[in-house]
């Protein structure tokens, strides 16, 4: 019985030759990587584990991107928590404001991960890096700390369930309406504890910005990792962005999958998940008539710059509808810099959009963008659960940048067609 | 191990935004964690939560978020045991590692209603419902998954050099 790209690549970071779903495995990591919120409390627990210095000062990054600049009195302790700790252990790669982006933007953007890596993250969205061939999970905090006391996690080995992807999207279709799409195909738990493994002809029609939205958003079906085999994009990617040398790994033939779903990339319409699931998916000419107060444009899932180039392909020379707020958030300086040179910063602030530093902000509720009872926003974000972005009564209608931008021009859900 | 105590029960999917929103999160501290629990979904849920109580959820509970803060503010409340038709994974993973008691078993979901008293023996996976006399079978943790509970949780077993 043949491996899955995850298993393999687990087996490698055993030791072992192979294994198997289902076993319990202790595996060495190559990124130990936490946030604002995560780190303080992994801190602690490093502290209680008896832990002096982190395992090595290269594999781990903290990253202060949720709650910074810091909008509170508690957010700016809780950061202080790990300036501090990153201060005093010389922690290589700590990003702090000036310096960070969003965590799931900056690592591929600085090179940290390449394939065949194992990597942990205390942030759910740490799957990001399957898009280049990583295997890469979110944990909680207290595994974070283990991780940075001891270089090593334990692993229950995944089963998989493989997307072979033929085909290639249509216009203004995007690698987020295809995760959308498949969302609302299996369910939020409809890859609970497995990988999800895109392989297929179509893979390399994929952008690597379409393939790390996919990736990014595995853990809205429940899964443990999402996982890109690795092409000509993945590798020339990985050596633009100066990542160490990759180790690539492919499926067997006989690995074994619990579900396999075929999926025809030229298929897909621009897609939208309703509340408060992101199962809860319509294709653009389901949506009907749903008048909006905010649009976020942003995100780990969604705030690269191809992201943002697409959303101003369709505000230009256009304005944000009466009543509406729409909210640009370039994911990393870097992106904001581009965005800056390219002339989209200028394109949104224009057409009456605000556009903020780097942070993940409104994805959570945090701050830059919170709604009032009753308020709707179309957010190019991951999540819509109740009270993900406000008031518990607030909603959060999940779309693509392009749907995110027309939205904003139409003051309704609406696809880039209906504005254009 | 056994718990006992009464239910109380919610749906599938209950994520981890409303056990405890995100607004909350500028802080690791259990008992300020834990005044927040379950705020947007059940606004009764901390006049109603007693200490040893057991809360019962459906399929995915936890899904959502990698916030240990879920799990550290559901065992503040005084929950003793979580039992749900299934987990998300960084829940259950957090679950595990900080010491909150966990069990999946579809059928006492589907079979134990809201405020009945529930005991459950962790080592064996026995769950009885003691309001209707029903018994259901959950299959145990797997051994290294046990060595890390007995141990009392993550932090416990690295000290004790269980991750080598």
């Amino acid at each position: 019985m043949g491996m899955t790209m995850t298993q393999k690549i687990l087996a490698a970071h055993t030791g072992r030759d192979k294994v198997e779903a289902g076993e319990l495995i202790l595996a060495s990591l190559d990124l130990v990587v936490g946030n604002d919120v995560t780190s303080p409390v992994a801190i602690r627990e490093f502290e209680k584990m008896g832990a002096k210095e982190v395992f090595d000062r290269q594999k781990v990054a903290m990253i202060m991107d949720h709650f910074v600049p810091n909008k509170d009195i508690k957010s700016a302790q809780q950061c202080k928590i790990c300036r501090d700790f990153c201060r005093e252990g010389d922690v290589t790669n700590f990003y702090d404001v000036g310096r960070m982006g969003i965590e799931h933007a900056l690592i591929p953007q600085n090179g940290l991960v390449t394939a065949g890596d194992v990597v942990i993250g205390a942030d759910s969205h740490t799957c990001t890096y399957g898009a280049l061939g990583a295997f890469s999970t979110g944990v909680g905090s207290t595994d974070m700390a283990c991780g940075m006391a001891t270089g090593k996690l334990w692993f229950k080995v995944p089963g998989a369930v493989r997307f072979e992807l033929t085909g290639s999207l249509g216009k203004y279709v995007t690698g987020k309406d295809v995760i959308l799409h498949i969302i609302g195909e299996i369910g939020v738990d409809g890859a609970l504890y497995r990988s999800m493994e895109y392989t297929g002809p179509g893979l390399n029609t994929l952008t690597m910005e379409d393939r790390l939205t996919m990736a990014n958003m595995a853990i809205e079906a429940g899964g443990k990792n999402g996982i890109f085999e690795v092409d000509e994009a993945t590798l020339s990617f990985l050596r633009e962005h100066g990542a160490k040398e990759p180790s690539v790994y492919k499926a067997d033939a006989d690995a074994v999958y619990d579900d396999t779903y075929k999926i025809d990339l030229s298929q897909i319409r621009p897609t939208v998940a309703f509340p408060h699931l992101p199962e809860n998916t319509r294709t653009i000419d389901q949506v009907g008539d749903v008048r909006i107060d905010q649009v976020v444009i942003g995100s780990c899932t969604n705030g690269l710059y191809k992201d943002l180039a697409e959303a101003a392909s369709i505000i230009k020379g256009r304005h944000v509808a009466k009543g509406v707020r729409a909210i640009v958030i370039p994911a990393t300086q870097e992106i904001y810099m581009r965005c800056l040179e390219e002339g989209l910063i200028k394109t949104f602030i224009e057409a009456g959009c605000v556009v903020s530093t780097p942070t993940c902000g409104p994805c959570l509720g945090g701050y830059m963008g919170i709604l009032a009872a009753g308020e709707r926003a179309v957010s190019t974000t991951n999540r819509n659960f109740v009270g993900r972005m406000g008031h518990p009564e607030s909603e959060v209608y999940l779309a693509s940048p392009y749907v995110a931008a027309a939205s904003a021009i139409a003051g309704k859900i609406a696809g880039p067609e209906e504005v254009l | 191990m056994k718990k006992t105590g009464n239910v109380i029960k919610y749906g599938d999917n209950i994520d981890t935004d409303v056990i405890i929103p995100a607004r909350y999160l500028t802080t690791g501290d259990p008992v300020e964690l834990a005044a927040h629990c379950m705020e947007d979904l059940d606004g009764t849920f901390r006049s109603r939560v007693k200490e040893g109580d057991i809360l019962v959820g459906g399929w995915n509970f936890g899904c959502g978020s990698s916030r240990e803060h879920a799990p550290i503010a559901i065992k503040a409340s005084g929950i003793s045991l979580v039992i749900a038709k299934s987990f998300a994974r960084i829940f259950y993973r957090n679950s595990i590692n900080i010491g909150l008691a966990i069990i999946e078993c579809p059928e006492a979901v589907d079979a134990i209603s809201d405020g009945d008293r529930v005991e459950a023996d962790l080592d064996t996976g026995v769950i009885t419902d003691v309001t209707t006399g029903g018994s259901f079978n959950a299959a145990p943790f797997p051994e290294f998954i046990q060595k890390l509970i007995s141990a009392g949780g993550l932090v416990e077993a690295v000290k004790a050099g269980l991750i080598e």
